[in-house]
């Protein structure tokens, strides 16, 4: 008998006695014969507790974690910090065991935390509403720009080319079977080319998606293409780092219609790519439209206040093929854990890590154009990450930063082959002068 | 717990802070940033001292059921025991501290995972080749779709828009159909709750690209004519797509790939024991045939000897559907499950499932109504609350709510909606004959109550810290933020 | 359940009052008593062109949303905005309460209609 398992042969006995039949495979008597399998799935046999927390142990060791490694590494995906409170809080069963709120009066927790991280999520973008999360920043904005086509009636998207090329690919293959045409805006030191997005808008167009800070890490002047956009009749997408919202302008401020973004910054580990954060929100005109569970604050018949899903008419198990998305189970717990993370640092933490990331990238950019060894790519602004070029080849530069224990930056010539070794780092609170200085040597070496 | 609960804005105090922070050795200017890239005023996030936020959590935890903390028979959504040494796993530095952008010969135990994932999903569903990278079942679906219409246009046939769906489908299913853009098509089931084999036929046409089913269905019931259901579809031209939803039901007993399914997505956070965070992550990898593989989301995992590679160079794939390779910490803890069960343990969960839901249909269904009664049912029953309703107005949905005073959480209601008043319970194989006794007597006493003291049951529930809540206000002028 | 005898009906529970050229609609009072609650109502765009049988109106409540069919082919010129602040109008009187005004492109799509008793004979 397996441990997860509640009955013993007895008590299954018994049971099959009570339903009336013989044995268990009668309960299977409309499996066609030809199907039934005759064989023990190829799998391997049961590991103990023991034997495979040991063996699990030692797999996870062949991964270069960034606790031995120091990482440099950005493009999406953070090394930031973690305080040590969300883990133990997150442990808590109630929170993860339980499932989406569908009984309010035993979600309460559930559905305060979503509330709570709602609100968190307008102040940071300075929106009307916030849904409870989408799978990740690509689909988010993906989202979006399905919403935006759908509102509008059009159906091309122009997206800048300076926006997280995962996030791009992912846009482009949803469009691909909607019937969505996604037109690139260029770049033009590191920002989005208003000319050419000029020359793009058209009335065909839907949205415009921005991303700021953008890939390169610098930061958009949204604000001078706002009216384009908008005197086109088109919406305007704007994508963001959480972390930098603490500091830089909000979407809203900017006059986005809809915001979206990745929010692992707050407090989700790195994983290997997930479980993420997709967060979205919108203006008031756009809210019945928005994908994704919403909660609302209402009171029950004694006048307590209380939380439950509302907006349900949207969603896939009431509307069905007409529903805003076929979204379901999203990312809660890493809600959850974005709410915490923004309680625990609240309003002058996150301020202060976000002037750390800006402090230490500036310092470790300039650091490293004095080793010689790599030169300035774009003048504009930027907040966590830059891009230089190298005069190494990235590759190469990398191999030997790991066999010093560091990560290196991406080689953004990857997705960007006019960016010859163009190295794009990123620095955040973590980081400290010593390690930016190691960084530095290692260069030089 | 308290009667009232403040939002943590209400708590919170100019002043007061929970996070400490090294101080920022370098300095390089304070105008790094022109200024009219800058906010004027930051954004108003709590203030609090950390004990304050840890109790606000803890206290909000304590106003939640999960798994652990009692009976969970929510049908269709397989809420199984979490496994505690998931959790411990998933957390070892070399798992979580891993970025997804590192090279591959630093992630090579992450790269594993992902491959042995692959391969042993494939083995249990009889599919040939797997992508853990969709985040959750109705994003699977949508992954499955695109790959369905992608495998049309690669063989010509470009007109193939129309997807079919019984009317007992999950609402994802046309929700994913209409995302990736295909036309609905509903097929009504017939009196055994099974596909109409006559109305299939007839839905079938070359402008059909598939049609989606799960087997067992949303009735918990097993469709036995489902080799004749793929030989229809199959020689239409279409294929056979499978919601794995109710995988549970079939661990080592039978196989969709068998069945004749050509795609395949499974939900990690039901069958794999995954937990559902209150709504996720979740995970909905999927599966396809030989025939289909060309086209699933890239990049695929691939072994050369003992070294592991991500190919991104597939022309055919539909591309990405999330970006990096799936939400990993999740299907990190499906694989310790799967190793810690092996194939005996899988089997054995499959089949001590559908006993133990055919266990409370049998002492059920003299109180309840089993609308559907003419073979055993799998993994979950569903009954019907319409003799409670016509004899006194006891509705499903006060059923639910005077299971609320007993400490569980009630069975999914109104789902399938081919069922009126429908009631569906997925007892699960983790619980024993003794919980499930005990739920059947509380059913036993509120169909009694229903019968006796309906009024007891109509303004249920009693003792939990909200009454019933009015939803209609919340839907009507929503307020879906704090407002100072 | 009220009808009205002076208004013509359609299958799907719309109401008609013909003015001129004009026709106003909403929806039956067997049609409200059976949606529940109206939470919200989705109005069609003033200046849209519609055809007869396009749904161009959707009725939420808290559990369901409801289409609503234009009974005949036109252009809208006019929607009730008293129903953005108060949707609940159409519970308290089906009949009272019109949602849109649609200027007919083709009057003898009228005659297609049910008249009152016909439309009781529907709803039994």
């Amino acid at each position: 008998m397996h441990r997860y398992i509640g009955n013993t042969d007895q008590d299954k006995a018994a049971m099959l006695k009570e339903i009336g039949v013989d044995n268990i495979n009668s309960l299977f008597s409309a499996v066609p014969d030809s199907v039934h399998l005759d064989r023990k799935l190829n799998l391997p046999d049961a590991l103990s507790e023991l034997e495979l927390v040991k063996s699990l142990k030692s797999l996870s060791k062949t991964n270069y974690s960034t606790d031995d490694y120091t990482c440099f590494l950005g493009a999406g995906a953070y090394d930031h910090y973690i305080p040590t409170v969300i883990g133990e809080l997150l442990a808590r069963q109630e929170f993860y065991t339980a499932y989406t709120p569908y009984q309010p009066e035993i979600s309460q927790g559930t559905l305060q935390v979503i509330f709570e991280y709602q609100s968190m999520i307008c102040e940071l973008t300075g929106m009307h509403v916030a849904n409870a999360s989408m799978y990740d920043g690509a689909t988010a904005m993906t989202e979006a720009a399905i919403m935006a086509a759908d509102s509008t009636k059009r159906n091309e998207i122009l997206v800048g080319k300076s926006v997280n090329p995962e996030d791009r690919k992912v846009l482009s293959t949803y469009a691909k079977f909607r019937n969505m045409t996604i037109t690139e805006v260029g770049y033009k030191n590191g920002q989005l080319d208003v000319e050419d997005l000029q020359s793009k808008l058209n009335s065909n167009v839907a949205a415009l998606i921005v991303q700021s800070p953008n890939f390169f890490g610098i930061i958009e002047d949204v604000e001078g293409v706002k009216d384009l956009v908008h005197n086109n009749k088109s919406l305007l997408i704007v994508s963001a780092d959480p972390i930098s919202l603490a500091v830089l302008k909000s979407p809203g401020e900017l006059g986005a219609d809809i915001a979206v973004g990745d929010g692992q910054s707050l407090g989700n580990p790195l994983n290997y790519g997930g479980p993420y954060l997709g967060f979205m929100a919108v203006t008031e005109k756009l809210m019945r439209k928005m994908p994704g569970r919403i909660v609302g604050q209402t009171t029950d018949h004694d006048g307590n206040r209380g939380f439950v899903l509302t907006l349900q008419t949207r969603e896939q198990h009431i509307r069905r093929e007409k529903a805003t998305s076929n979204i379901c189970s999203n990312q809660a717990l890493n809600a959850l854990t974005a709410t915490i993370y923004l309680t625990l640092m609240g309003k002058e933490g996150l301020k202060e890590v976000a002037e750390q990331c800006i402090q230490k990238s500036h310092y470790a950019c300039n650091e490293l154009i004095k080793t010689g060894k790599f030169s300035e790519v774009f003048s504009a602004p930027f907040f966590k990450e830059f891009v230089l070029q190298s005069k190494q080849s990235v590759e190469e530069l990398n191999k030997k930063l790991l066999a010093d224990k560091i990560i290196g930056g991406y080689d953004v010539q990857k997705h960007y082959p006019e960016l010859e070794n163009g190295y794009l780092v990123a620095v955040t609170e973590k980081r400290t002068k010593n390690e930016i200085e190691s960084f530095c040597e290692r260069v030089v070496k | 717990m308290l009667k009232k609960q403040p939002l943590v804005f209400e708590i919170s105090k100019q002043g007061r802070k929970a996070y400490s922070l090294p101080t920022c050795d370098v300095h390089v200017s304070d105008e790094l940033i022109d200024k009219k890239y800058q906010r004027e005023s930051s954004p108003d996030l709590p203030e609090v001292s950390e004990l304050d936020a840890v109790r606000h959590f803890t206290q909000l935890s304590q106003r939640n059921h999960g798994v652990d903390s009692g009976f969970y028979p929510l049908g269709s959504c397989t809420m199984k025991y979490n496994p505690k040494i998931n959790e411990v796993v998933s957390r070892f530095d070399g798992f979580a501290k891993v970025h997804p952008l590192q090279s591959e010969d630093t992630v090579q135990g992450a790269l594993k995972v992902l491959y042995d994932m692959d391969k042993m999903l494939s083995e249990i569903v009889g599919m040939d080749q797997f992508s853990l990278q969709p985040a959750a079942g109705a994003h699977g679906e949508l992954s499955g779709l695109m790959i369905m219409k992608a495998y049309h246009e690669n063989r010509g046939d470009a007109k193939r828009n129309i997807i079919v769906v019984p009317d007992s489908a999950h609402g994802t299913n046309p929700a994913s159909a209409a995302v990736a853009g295909f036309d609905i098509v509903e097929i009504k089931s017939n009196e055994k709750g099974l596909v109409d084999l006559v109305a299939l036929k007839e839905a079938m046409s070359d402008e059909v690209a598939g049609f989606m089913l799960t087997n067992p269905n949303t009735l918990g019931l097993f469709d036995e004519n489902i080799l004749k259901v793929s030989e229809i579809v199959h020689e239409a031209g279409g294929l056979m797509y499978y919601d794995g939803a109710n995988t549970n039901a079939i661990m080592g007993i039978t196989r969709p790939g068998d069945m004749g399914f050509d795609v395949v997505h499974v939900n990690l956070h039901k069958t794999f024991s995954t937990p559902h965070g209150g709504g996720g992550p979740g995970s909905g990898p999927v599966g396809v045939k030989k025939h289909l593989a060309d086209f699933l989301p890239v990049p695929v995992v691939e072994k050369n000897e003992n070294e592991y590679k991500l190919n991104n160079d597939r022309p055919l794939s539909i591309g990405k559907v999330k970006s990096f390779y799936g939400n990993f910490g999740v299907v990190l803890r499906a694989y310790t499950y799967i190793l810690s069960m092996g194939p005996d343990g899988l089997k054995e969960a499959s089949q001590t499932a559908v006993l133990n839901a055919n266990y409370i249909a049998a002492k059920l269904k003299d109180v309840y109504h089993l609308p559907l009664d003419h073979s055993p049912c799998m993994h979950e029953c569903v009954f019907s609350g319409d003799w409670q309703k016509a004899e006194n107005g006891v509705t499903t949905l006060d059923i639910a709510k005077r299971l609320l005073d007993f400490g569980y959480h009630p069975p999914t209601i109104y789902f399938p909606l081919i069922v009126a008043e429908a009631m569906m319970i997925e007892p699960t194989e983790c619980e024993s004959k003794e919980t499930l006794d005990e739920f059947i007597g509380v059913l036993r006493q509120i169909a009694d109550e229903a019968k006796n003291n309906p009024e007891l049951v109509k303004t249920a529930p009693h003792t939990t810290i909200v009454s019933r809540l009015d939803e209609a206000s919340a839907a009507r002028k929503p307020i879906v933020k704090y407002m100072r | 359940m009220k009808v009205l005898n002076e208004l013509k009906y359609m299958e799907s529970h719309e109401w008609v009052k013909v003015e001129g050229n004009n026709a106003r609609m909403g929806i039956s009072d067997y049609a409200q008593e059976h949606l529940g609650e109206v939470v919200f109502v989705e109005l069609p765009e003033v200046g849209a062109s519609v055809k007869a049988g396009d749904s161009i109106i959707v009725l939420e409540s808290v559990k369901a949303a409801s289409d609503v069919y234009a009974p005949v082919s036109g252009t809208v010129v006019e929607v009730n905005e008293a129903l953005v602040d108060n949707p609940g109008l159409i519970n308290e009187s089906a009949y009272d309460n019109w949602i849109a005004v649609i200027e007919m492109s083709d009057a003898s799509e009228v005659d297609n209609m049910l008249s009152a008793s016909d439309y009781e004979k529907v709803c039994e």
